[in-house]
């Protein structure tokens, strides 16, 4: 059974004039357990748009389609649920830029996100002292130093500081379905190198992770099973981690018509 | 014995009784003081200083320059003074009508030797009579005096005459003046030289009566070298009438002296439509007479219908430090105008605001503050941040600060920030999996945080909780 099912999915956004401009067109995507997806595409073809009518950011309305996630082996209408809904059945989404939140610590943050993931699937939420030792073992896996867990979220991070804690929350959270927007951008070799490594680690045969990325260089690290191009609100390529080096060695031109 | 439950016959009948013989008739005239000083057996020089503030509040104008609206106040209209007829003279608490232990007990505030807080000592003060002070016997073994102000009078007239008034003259604005002509109880206290208060202190005021004004009058008076950590907590009941709360609290700390003093702020704000709740017209000003001392006010004002309050320093003593922090949160149809007043005297004296306003609903919060630095003030400095964040498009905020400066060597910053909650805060917050409830509540406790960390533990993870409910009630 799948884990994901976009079918033919139309979205608009509100542009500023109050105008309802199309940025999804007709998606379709299959994403099942244990694989790993890759999405390119030009600027503006809605990589990051995708990523976000999945998490349910309010900017987005979908006027047809359909997106289905699996619960409890039944799919299910991921439209109708609210976001943290979402976030509690395990839709992940590590933000393209993550928001600040001055004034609350990230292990405060982390713990509450957590312990309301485990009310909600009836799982016993956890102390603050279980919980650290918890957070101190997922610490290691994107390498972050635990001051980080002192400060405000994301507040003073650098862009790579915050990447690392998207990917921390994600280590955090175990999601069954990442959405990873742009995780890659704004990183150097050593962070990129440390953040996918943490993204493998965290692979297993019953989650899967979607890349929305520019660059081949982060599918060297975390090897995708399918590369999908997007644009103009479309999937209008699919094929194997071939297509990526493709696509670098070709650029999208020959695609777009 | 003779303190159980009044049987159904004697509620019946009794009660209305009770409350004639209690209450002095409505409407403010030399006879309404005359009364509340008679009722309260007060000295000659206690009714002189009234009479003579009620001369003075005659002459005077409500003041109209804060950023509030509201009709005009019929002080004819008012009772002044209201006290449960069963709340006086007891000897001790345990005596109380128990209707006024439970009162208290349901709000969070066991009286009773058996139930009441260690580590905290608490005033009672009900409508307009203080009902009891718990912890008396161990803070006299340290020669802390706390009890309701008309006690005081009594017992520690030299004190009183003193310092009352001193800080807050009767002529310093129409609410003080109305407060120093009928104010019933409060709280006093006067901690000796050296000695650091074994227990905080915590005066817990609360609205009762239909119609009726509350006039508290504090006065705090820390003694050399010694330091005292004060909470002061208020609610009342839900009424469709709004209700006066005038009070004057004066504080005074000498040569090395420090007091805290926070106020959890919960008076009934009225309804989702406007109607109803307290107007809340406060003057709390604190001086830092001697030398090195100390004084912060932390306020969580987080109810009313109308709050005009601006807890202020007055920087004598050379070195004295002044300190406000100050949370408010306004909702549906409240307005909030408050803020602090830093007056730097001596030589050497600093001084900190950190104001968060956050408004939801159709509710204004202003903050108005000013920092006035005098030419003896050599190598002053002030600190201030005032911060508001908005919730939803219906409400607003604003930021008054007034500088004046009139020494060249001071150091004055000031910083302010605006923010809305914006959609990407709570949808980041939501695909973490907190509802938008808990999300908002998480923001703005985060926006409070520096402010929360200035109250006491027990205290401040009150006021989350207020705040968080607050919120709950208040966006959805």
């Amino acid at each position: 059974m799948a884990l994901l099912e976009v079918k033919n999915l139309h979205a608009v956004v509100e542009t500023a004039d109050g105008s309802e401009k199309p940025v999804l067109k007709g998606l379709n995507l299959t994403v099942n357990p244990g694989e790993v997806h890759a999405i390119m595409g030009p600027n503006g073809s809605g990589k990051s748009t995708l990523s976000k009518v999945i998490a349910g950011h309010p900017d987005y309305k979908v006027t047809s389609g359909d997106v289905r996630y699996e619960i409890n082996f039944q799919m299910k209408n991921l439209l109708e649920m609210d976001p943290d809904v979402r976030a509690k059945e395990g839709v992940f989404l590590a933000f393209q830029y993550p928001i600040e939140v001055p004034g609350v610590s990230n292990e405060v943050f982390l713990r509450t996100s957590f312990n309301a993931i485990c009310k909600h699937q009836g799982i016993e939420e956890m102390s603050e002292e279980a919980f650290a030792k918890f957070l101190k073992a997922k610490m290691e896996i994107v390498e972050m130093n635990p001051k980080f867990l002192e400060r405000g979220v994301n507040v003073g991070f650098s862009g790579g500081e915050k990447k690392r804690n998207e990917i921390l929350q994600m280590a955090v959270l175990s999601p069954r379905l990442s959405f990873l927007d742009e995780t890659d951008s704004g990183l150097d070799i050593d962070a990129l190198r440390i953040v996918a490594n943490g993204v493998n680690r965290l692979r297993n045969s019953d989650n899967a992770v979607v890349l929305v990325t520019h660059y081949q260089r982060l599918l060297d690290y975390i090897v995708p099973d399918f590369v999908h191009v997007l644009a103009d609100g479309k999937i209008v390529e699919s094929g194997d981690k071939t297509l990526a080096k493709k696509l670098e060695e070709k650029g999208y031109d020959w695609l777009l018509g | 014995m003779s303190q159980k439950l009044p049987t159904s016959e004697e509620y019946k009948y009794g009660f209305v009784t009770e409350i004639e013989t209690e209450t002095v008739k409505k409407g403010l005239t030399e006879d309404t003081i005359r009364a509340i000083s008679t009722k309260k057996n007060e000295p000659e020089w206690m009714l002189q200083y009234r009479l003579k503030a009620f001369e003075l509040w005659k002459t005077m104008e409500e003041p109209t320059w804060a950023d509030l609206r509201y009709p005009k106040i019929d002080y004819q209209d008012i009772v002044y003074y209201s006290a449960p007829k069963k709340a006086v003279e007891k000897q001790s608490l345990d005596e109380v009508d128990p209707e006024l232990l439970k009162t208290f007990e349901r709000l969070g505030i066991p009286l009773t030797e058996q139930k009441r807080i260690s580590g905290v000592a608490v005033d009672a003060v009900f409508d307009s009579v203080s009902i009891g002070t718990t912890h008396k016997e161990e803070l006299k073994r340290h020669g802390v005096v706390f009890c309701s102000i008309s006690e005081a009078i009594h017992t520690h007239p030299e004190l009183v005459k003193k310092y009352l008034g001193s800080v807050v003259p009767t002529s310093d604005n129409f609410f003080s003046a109305l407060n120093a002509a009928v104010f019933t109880d409060g709280s006093f206290v006067y901690i000796p030289k050296g000695v650091r208060c074994p227990l905080d202190l915590s005066t817990y005021f609360r609205i009762n009566a239909s119609e009726t004004g509350q006039f508290e009058r504090t006065l705090i008076v820390a003694d050399e070298g010694s330091f005292v950590n004060y909470l002061e907590g208020c609610t009342a009941p839900q009424r469709d009438e709004n209700q006066l709360h005038a009070a004057v609290v004066e504080l005074i700390a000498l040569d090395n002296a420090e007091i805290k003093y926070s106020t959890v702020q919960n008076w009934y704000t009225g309804d989702k439509e406007g109607r109803g709740g307290i107007y809340n017209f406060v003057t709390k000003r604190g001086k830092c007479q001697g030398k090195n001392s100390k004084i912060s006010w932390t306020q969580i004002e987080s109810g009313s219908a109308i709050t005009w309050k601006y807890p202020s320093c007055i920087l004598l003593g050379d070195g004295s430090q002044g300190a406000f922090y100050s949370v408010a949160l306004t909702h549906d149809f409240m307005q909030a105008d408050t803020g602090t007043k830093m007056i730097h005297i001596g030589k050497n004296t600093k001084s900190t605001i950190l104001s968060k306003g956050i408004s939801t609903g159709n509710s204004r919060n202003s903050y108005r503050g000013q920092v006035k630095i005098m030419p003896s003030a050599e190598n002053a400095r002030n600190y201030s941040q005032c911060d508001s964040m908005l919730v939803g498009p219906n409400a607003a905020a604003n930021t008054y600060p007034y500088l004046e400066v009139k020494n060249k060597t001071a150091t004055l910053e000031h910083e302010a920030t605006t923010s809305r909650i914006s959609e990407d805060q709570l949808f980041y917050l939501q695909s973490r999996g907190l509802d938008k409830e808990a999300a908002i509540s998480m923001l703005v406790n985060g926006f409070c945080k520096d402010v929360f960390k200035q109250l006491p533990l027990e205290f401040s993870v009150e006021a989350v909780k207020l705040i968080e409910m607050k919120l709950e009630n208040s966006v959805g």
